[in-house]
C-alpha cells in the first residue's frame, strides 16, 4: 500500500538515479512480485494466441486512412472542408500511432515478428519516441508500474501541474521535448534516467534510430522550405501537416485515453488493480486506441494481444473493481483524486471490488510466483 | 551429467510449457510441434520471470512479463528486453517418461 515515507513531494523525486530509486528496492516495490487473477492455464492459453489477421485488417485501415485523408486534405486545401480532413488526419497520424507503438512493442498484436517490427517502428516515428530507448523504457513500467524512482513513465508526477496536463493535449510541449530528446540522443547523449533503463549495448541502435528519425524532420523542413522558396505560400505548410505536425495537433485522443490509464491511481503498490484503470469507451476509440482501455487486464497480462482484452476482461471481471463507465466518468474521478492529490500526494482512490474478488494484494500467487531468486 | 526423470510426456500438451523444479533449479519443459520434447532453464534471463508462464509458438517461448522471446531449442535470444541466451540441457524420453539431462 502506498507508503507516507516513499510519498513523492517533487517532480525529481520520480528521477531513477535518485534517491527515491533506492527507497523503492530498499521496501522491495522493484521487480517484486504482483497480484495476478487467477486464470486456468488453458484459457490464459487461448487467450495468449496470436494472429495475424485482426492487425492486418485495422492496419490496412489504418494506412489506407491516412492515405485517404492526406489526398482529401490536399485536394480540398484553400476550403473550410479541408479543417475536418486534416483534423481527422492528424488523430489517426497522432494518436492512433501511440497504441499501434505500444502493442507492436510488445510483439502481441501480429503473429508474425517482422510485422510487429515494421509497424513499430513507423508508430514510433510517428509518435517521436526513439524506437530503441523506449522499448527498454516501457519493460520497466510493466517490471515497476507507478514505482516512483523506477517508472519512467509516470505521467501524473505529483505535484500534478494541470497547466502542463492541459497543454498535453494540443502536443506543443510533449512535441519539442521530444524532439531535443531525440536531437540529443542522436548526439549520441543520454540522461542518467535513460542510462539507466537502455543497456549499454543498445545504446548504439539508439543513437542511430535517433539519426534517422531527425534526418526524415530535417527533410520534410527543407520541403517546407523550399515550396515557400517556390512561392508555394501556405500551401508550403503541407510537408508539415502531413509528417511531424499531427503529433501536435493530432494528439488529443491518445493523451486524452493515456492520462486515463494510472491517473489518481496508487503509486507504489504491487497490485495492478490498485493503480490502473479499465475504462469501457466507444468504439471508435476503442479502434483508435486498440482497447488499450482495459488497462488492469494488460498490465496484469501483458502476453495477451489487443484483440483478444474483451475476452480477458470477461474471464476476470469477477476479481477487477468495475470499470470506469465512460471517459467522461474516468474524467471525473481523475480530476477529483488529482485535486486532493495536489494537496496530499499519498491520497489515491482505492475502488471497491465485488464479492467475488480477492482482496487488493492480499492473495499473492504462491504457486506460480511471477518473480524468483536463484 | 546424468538424467534425471522430470515427468510423463503426456503431462505437458503440445506446443506447451511446464515448469520443473529439480535440485534448487527452476526449468521449462517443452513439447515442440514437433511433437520433439526441450528443456531450457526455467526463469526468463531479462528479469528472471518463470516462462512457464508463457505462450510458445512454433519453437518460441515467450515471457508472460515482458515479451522477450527466446528459441527453445538452443535458447538464442530472438526478441528483446531479454539480452543473455537461455541454457538448454539435452532430453530424451523412455516409455513415456521424459528425461532431462541436467547438471
Amino acid at each position: 500500500m502506498a507508503d507516507a515515507a516513499l510519498a513523492p513531494r517533487t517532480a525529481a523525486d520520480y528521477a531513477l538515479s535518485g534517491p527515491a530509486a533506492d527507497r523503492a528496492v530498499a521496501a522491495g516495490l522493484s521487480a517484486a512480485q504482483w497480484y495476478h487473477s487467477d486464470v486456468p492455464r488453458k484459457t490464459m492459453k487461448a487467450l495468449m494466441q496470436r494472429r495475424d489477421g485482426p492487425a492486418l485488417r485495422d492496419t490496412a485501415l489504418w494506412i489506407a486512412l491516412h492515405i485517404a485523408l492526406a489526398i482529401a486534405g490536399i485536394a480540398l486545401w484553400g476550403t473550410l472542408f479541408a479543417v475536418p480532413v486534416w483534423l481527422a488526419y492528424g488523430v489517426v497520424y497522432g494518436s492512433a500511432c501511440d497504441s499501434r507503438w505500444h502493442e507492436c512493442g510488445h510483439g502481441t498484436a501480429f503473429r508474425t515478428r517482422w510485422m510487429n517490427d515494421v509497424v513499430y517502428q513507423i508508430a514510433s516515428f510517428q509518435i517521436m519516441r526513439n524506437p530503441v530507448s523506449w522499448r527498454w523504457s516501457h519493460a520497466r513500467h510493466h517490471t515497476d508500474t507507478i514505482i516512483v524512482g523506477r517508472d519512467p513513465e509516470i505521467a501524473f508526477m505529483h505535484p500534478v501541474r494541470l497547466a502542463l496536463k492541459a497543454l498535453a493535449f494540443i502536443g506543443i510541449v510533449d512535441t519539442v521535448q521530444s524532439l531535443k530528446t531525440l536531437a540529443r540522443n542522436a548526439a549520441g547523449r543520454f540522461t542518467p534516467d535513460e542510462a539507466d533503463y537502455i543497456p549499454a549495448r543498445e545504446r548504439p541502435n539508439a543513437i542511430f534510430a535517433a539519426r534517422i528519425h531527425m534526418a526524415i524532420y530535417a527533410a520534410t523542413l527543407a520541403a517546407t522550405a523550399t515550396m515557400l522558396a517556390l512561392g508555394f505560400g501556405w500551401q508550403s505548410a503541407i510537408p508539415l501537416l502531413l509528417i511531424g505536425g499531427p503529433r501536435i495537433y493530432g494528439c488529443w485522443h491518445f493523451v486524452m485515453t493515456g492520462l486515463l490509464q494510472h491517473g489518481g491511481l496508487a503509486e507504489n503498490v504491487l497490485d495492478h488493480r490498485l493503480n490502473s484503470r479499465t475504462v469501457l469507451i466507444n468504439p471508435i476509440s476503442r479502434w483508435l486506441y486498440w482497447n488499450m482501455n482495459y488497462h488492469v487486464e494488460h498490465h496484469m497480462f501483458p502476453m495477451v494481444p489487443y484483440y483478444s482484452l474483451p475476452k480477458l476482461h470477461e474471464t476476470i471481471k469477477h476479481d477487477l473493481p468495475a470499470p470506469n463507465t465512460s471517459i467522461w466518468d474516468a474524467y471525473r474521478e481523475v480530476f477529483a483524486a488529482v485535486m486532493i492529490q495536489r494537496r496530499d500526494p499519498t491520497h489515491f482512490i482505492q475502488k471497491a471490488l465485488p464479492p467475488t474478488a480477492k482482496p487488493y494484494c492480499a492473495h499473492l500467487h504462491d504457486t506460480l510466483p511471477e518473480r524468483e531468486r536463484a | 551429467m546424468p538424467f534425471v526423470d522430470a515427468c510423463a510426456t503426456e503431462d505437458i500438451e503440445e506446443e506447451d510449457v511446464i515448469r520443473w523444479n529439480h535440485g534448487g533449479h527452476i526449468y521449462a519443459l517443452y513439447h515442440g510441434f514437433d511433437g520433439a520434447f526441450y528443456c531450457t532453464d526455467g526463469l526468463c534471463t531479462h528479469e528472471r520471470v518463470p516462462l512457464s508462464n508463457g505462450l510458445v509458438m512454433d519453437f518460441e517461448i515467450e515471457c508472460p512479463k515482458h515479451n522477450a522471446r527466446f528459441d527453445y531449442r538452443t535458447g538464442k535470444v530472438l526478441r528483446a528486453p531479454a539480452c543473455e541466451p537461455l541454457k538448454t540441457y539435452e532430453t530424451k524420453v523412455e516409455a513415456g517418461r521424459l528425461l532431462v539431462n541436467v547438471p
